[in-house]
């Protein structure tokens, strides 16, 4: 399964980067929502990957029973997740803007604009 | 030297509230000046070397702002510039030196590399230390061939110049390569080196010293002449020269401090600096006069003063070395040195203050404050009172036998005074002093001749030249490159970052030595294979995508298959949060994507053929990575800590929440104070476009 | 935005039920899977829901509070459940957790992280509203 999750966020590299290259401006947003999937999980791989027990402790018991997944690269990546719907969806909103200022949603045709 | 900073530091405060009184910058430059006298402070008591590298660029930068005090002038901040890239490269050579050292020493402690001296200068790596520590010195204390920075550096306020550049941080330099010494010298390399530097320094110094005609830049040459004889004398670092070193650098301090803020005072007053333009201040400003003798007669080397002394222990130390040849050298150079150093003492007192004043010359306005003239005579009493009780114990034992003790590395009793008898240092004294004379008596007549040569040669020749010249090229340079790299298209941007990355990572991918397989591999269920093919279908979909509803909704598809696998590898908390941000983002896309222009493909064939290759090599260095990264085991101290303590310290049955709300609760309060700012970032967008809208409607309304 | 009258009816059994989700989702999650992010999230789910089937200023009536104001109320529980220990304890670094002794019903021991946590579930539902609600009566 590792290997397949390797190949899932080298896809997902791929297809971000390939998105945030185009000269549209909504598809570069989905190239950076994309992107923050694939960092996510390169975060959650680079803990041992364990099938279906969550870091939870037992009643009762003062420590967690192994194996268990690693609780640090979850706690890094939902706090990642939270802080990347507040970026997409600032960057909507200032996508949205720029189109209704500047009526073109073509990068290139921006870099004009500003001269 | 700690005596020196504060000592030294207190009497420039005094005299800054009368150099600078009535401006109103003066708050700025307190600042600037007590920041720079705590950079020094930890340079000189910093036991770590990396302590000492961040004060070190600590009294560099606040060099920088200092000598651009006066902003509105171009020529004091291209001095500013030029000292900081000067000192600030220097710097950069320091550090990758001082790297090396502990690597070779095996510590950073400079307190334990001091008993590493064999095992650092018998390391291959004590060459390129030696070299690049040097470099950082040298450009610090201003050496050939980085010392013309030092004189342009004048552009400072006079305060500035007494403490920063001729007391303290100039002193930096000589201080490292002193404080160093017991571990890089003894060695060939260190002694070549040294002295070779340090012995054009002292004579090139002199003589440019001598025939300036500004009073800060003969004081600045001499500065740089006295620098080069202090590394001279720890080049040659025997006993002799060490304790000599240990009192040039004292004696200098006096005198040099006490010339400037005498120079300061006569600029304040007359508002000339120019020996020419200056004559016959004796009886205006006698104060200011005394001190600035005395401090001339030290800088000279006129007994009784304490000059005199370092000047006698110089010539000891000169004359010391096994060979003939270099004894002869070594004590040539000196004697030049104290001869241009004589001449510089007449030029700058003589004239000045015992000429005839003519309409040439200007009177000053009023006679200097006290705060003024309390400087420059109390360093100058000062170096005469130490000259005539130098071999009393205060001197000899409490001040400079530890210095000199520290540098030496072995334990020494310094003995010094006035009166050695006949020696032949007292003979080459009485050289120096009257060949000194001869040059002052021939300065007025040879000065024009000198200064057409040396004005026809610097500006091919010069050090300074090839400086200008060098950070022309670097400007166009930075131009070529901003041109190419950065044309105003965000896409070539993107490719320039990735490109970039793709290269570095993937060059080191291929040569690493690691097993690119993962240490464990779980195997895959038919459900995950599932979900696999899932993820990597809706890649696809949004990849291929004509339409925007679609490629929102394969980014959606994505989304729940994430939070999927999470829930598959043990992470509710994050499937939940994955699946209540993926519902949100998606009610976020419909509600603003009708707004949006629909998807067109704008860019040409091969521009996508180029970005399709760009992408699968970051995808495939991506795996790569990922793949070696899991080869690794994962170090889980951290991991571990948080297990064994979410219950029995944070009373939490759910680890990752324990984390997030107690043992990393910083980071959440930062993180949530993150989201706020978006979220007041996005209502001010909408709000200010709104309120926009409706006064330009407004607007249309009233015209019409 | 043409209305379901499915989706009109069903939010307004929804909505109590997914607060009343989120809430406790919210408490547990010190011992089980959830915590103030998910709760919070969930609410605003609610919420927009909400919105989509009644329209925004529906939904941001039926939330009393306005978004601003919840943001400042979670950011300031943050820094209070903080600055507790410091200030009231005394000689305690910032964001010690303290623990009271009763036991409440639901919620169990009251206790900094408690307070910490009920800041984030503010803070979210306040961030995530504006967003949606901004962006959706802009529209």
């Amino acid at each position: 399964m590792e290997i397949l999750l390797a190949i899932i966020i080298g896809v997902l590299y791929a297809a971000a980067i390939y998105m945030m290259m185009s000269r549209s401006i909504v598809k570069l947003i989905i190239g950076l929502a994309l992107l923050g999937h694939a960092s996510n999980l390169l975060i959650f791989n680079m803990g041992p990957l364990v099938r279906g027990r969550p870091p939870l402790i037992h009643e009762g018991a003062e420590v967690p029973i192994p194996p268990f997944a690693d609780p640090l690269p979850q706690a890094l990546i939902l706090t990642a997740i939270v802080i990347g719907l507040g970026a997409i969806a600032f960057a909507i909103v200032l996508v949205r803007s720029v189109y209704q200022q500047v009526g073109t949603d073509d990068i290139d045709e921006l870099r004009t604009t500003e001269r | 030297m700690v005596l020196i900073i504060s000592g030294i530091g207190t009497l420039i405060f005094i005299y800054a509230g009368g150099y600078l009184q009535g401006d109103p910058r003066i708050g700025r430059f307190y600042v600037m000046i007590l920041i720079f006298m705590a950079a020094m402070l930890g340079v000189v008591l910093a036991d770590s070397l990396l302590l000492l590298f961040v004060f070190w660029e600590l009294t560099s930068i606040s060099s920088f702002l200092l000598i651009g005090f006066n902003h509105e002038s171009e020529q004091s901040r291209r001095s500013a510039q030029q000292a900081l890239l000067v000192t600030g490269s220097g710097g950069l050579a320091l550090l990758a030196g001082l790297i090396l050292l502990a690597t070779a020493g095996g510590s950073w402690q400079i307190s334990v590399l001091l008993h590493q001296q064999t095992a650092v200068t018998t390391s291959p790596l004590y060459l390129p230390a030696l070299i690049l520590i040097l470099l950082g010195a040298f450009t610090k204390s201003a050496q050939f061939p980085f010392h013309f920075w030092l004189p342009n550096a004048m552009a400072a306020p006079t305060p500035v110049s007494a403490y920063l550049h001729s007391a303290t941080m100039v002193k930096a330099g000589v201080y490292l390569l002193a404080r160093l010494h017991p571990v890089l010298g003894g060695t060939g390399e260190w002694f070549y080196g040294l002295v070779i530097v340090g012995g054009i320094t002292a004579v090139l110094g002199g003589y440019l010293s001598w025939w300036q005609t500004d009073l800060k830049r003969i004081m600045a040459y001499s500065t740089v002449s006295a620098l080069g004889v202090l590394v001279l004398l720890l080049g040659i670092g025997t006993k002799i020269a060490v304790e000599a070193a240990m009192l040039f650098l004292l004696v200098h301090s006096l005198y040099k401090g006490g010339l400037f803020m005498a120079a300061g005072a006569i600029d304040h007053e007359t508002g000339t600096r120019n020996v020419r333009r200056l004559a016959g201040l004796a009886r205006q400003m006698p104060f200011v006069f005394v001190g600035i003798t005395l401090a001339s007669l030290s800088m000279a080397g006129i007994p009784p003063l304490l000059g005199f002394i370092g000047k006698e222990l110089i010539y000891e130390a000169t004359l010391e070395p096994e060979t003939a040849v270099w004894q002869l050298l070594l004590t040539a150079l000196a004697l030049l040195t104290n001869i241009f150093l004589v001449a510089a003492s007449g030029v700058i007192v003589i004239k000045p203050f015992l000429g005839q004043p003519n309409e040439d010359t200007v009177q000053p306005h009023h006679p200097a404050g006290l705060s003024l003239w309390l400087g420059p005579l109390l360093l100058g009493l000062l170096s005469l009172g130490l000259g005539l009780f130098s071999n009393s114990t205060l001197v000899a034992k409490w001040l400079l036998q530890p210095a000199a003790t520290a540098v030496y590395g072995h334990d020494l009793v310094l003995k010094l005074g006035l009166w050695h008898g006949l020696t032949p240092m007292l003979l080459l004294s009485g050289v120096t002093i009257a060949a000194g004379a001869g040059v002052w008596w021939l300065h007025e007549r040879w000065r024009q001749g000198v200064m057409a040569v040396d004005a026809a040669l610097a500006p091919r020749l010069g050090p300074e030249a090839l400086y200008d010249r060098g950070f022309d090229g670097l400007l166009r340079l930075a131009d070529w490159l901003t041109v190419r790299v950065q044309d105003g298209f965000l896409r070539h941007y993107l490719l320039w970052i990735v490109g970039t990355t793709v290269v570095l990572v993937g060059t080191a991918l291929l040569r690493g030595k690691t097993a690119v397989m993962p240490s464990q591999d779980l195997i895959p269920g038919p459900n995950e294979i599932l979900l696999t093919l899932v993820i990597l279908g809706a890649a696809w979909m949004v990849v291929q995508a004509d339409s925007r509803l679609a490629a929102v909704a394969g980014l959606g598809v994505i989304g729940y298959s994430m939070a999927l696998i999470f829930i598959l590898y043990g992470a509710p908390d994050l499937a939940m949060t994955q699946f209540s941000v993926e519902t949100l983002t998606v009610i976020l896309f419909v509600l603003v994507l009708y707004k949006l222009p629909t998807f067109e493909t704008k860019d040409s064939t091969p521009t996508r053929l180029r970005n399709v290759v760009v992408s699968l090599l970051v995808g495939a260095m991506m795996t790569g990575l990922v793949l070696a990264a899991n080869a690794i085991p994962a170090s889980t101290h951290v991991t571990d800590f948080y297990s064994e303590n979410s219950y029995v310290l944070a009373k939490g049955h759910n680890i990752v929440n324990v984390i997030l709300v107690d043992f990393r609760g910083l980071d959440t309060m930062v993180e949530i104070t993150v989201l706020s700012v978006a979220a007041v970032g996005v209502y001010a967008l909408i709000h200010t476009r709104k309120q926009q809208q409706e006064t330009a409607v407004e607007e249309r309304r009233s015209e019409s | 935005m043409a209305r379901s009258t499915i989706l009109v009816t069903a939010t307004r059994i929804l909505l109590p039920l997914m607060l009343l989700f989120a809430f406790y989702i919210f408490v547990r999650g010190h011992n089980d899977p959830g915590g103030g992010f998910i709760g919070g999230l969930i609410v605003a789910t609610a919420f927009s829901l909400y919105g989509i089937a009644h329209g925004m200023g529906a939904a941001r009536k039926l939330l009393r509070l306005h978004s601003r104001t919840l943001i400042g109320i979670g950011l300031l529980c943050v820094i209070t459940s903080g600055f507790l220990a410091p200030l009231v304890v005394g000689d305690l670094p910032f964001l010690t957790a303290l623990w009271g002794t009763a036991v409440w019903p639901a919620i169990g021991k009251l206790s900094t992280p408690l307070l910490f946590d009920t800041g984030v579930f503010l803070g979210v539902v306040g961030v995530t509203s504006m967003i949606i609600f901004t962006l959706a009566e802009e529209g």
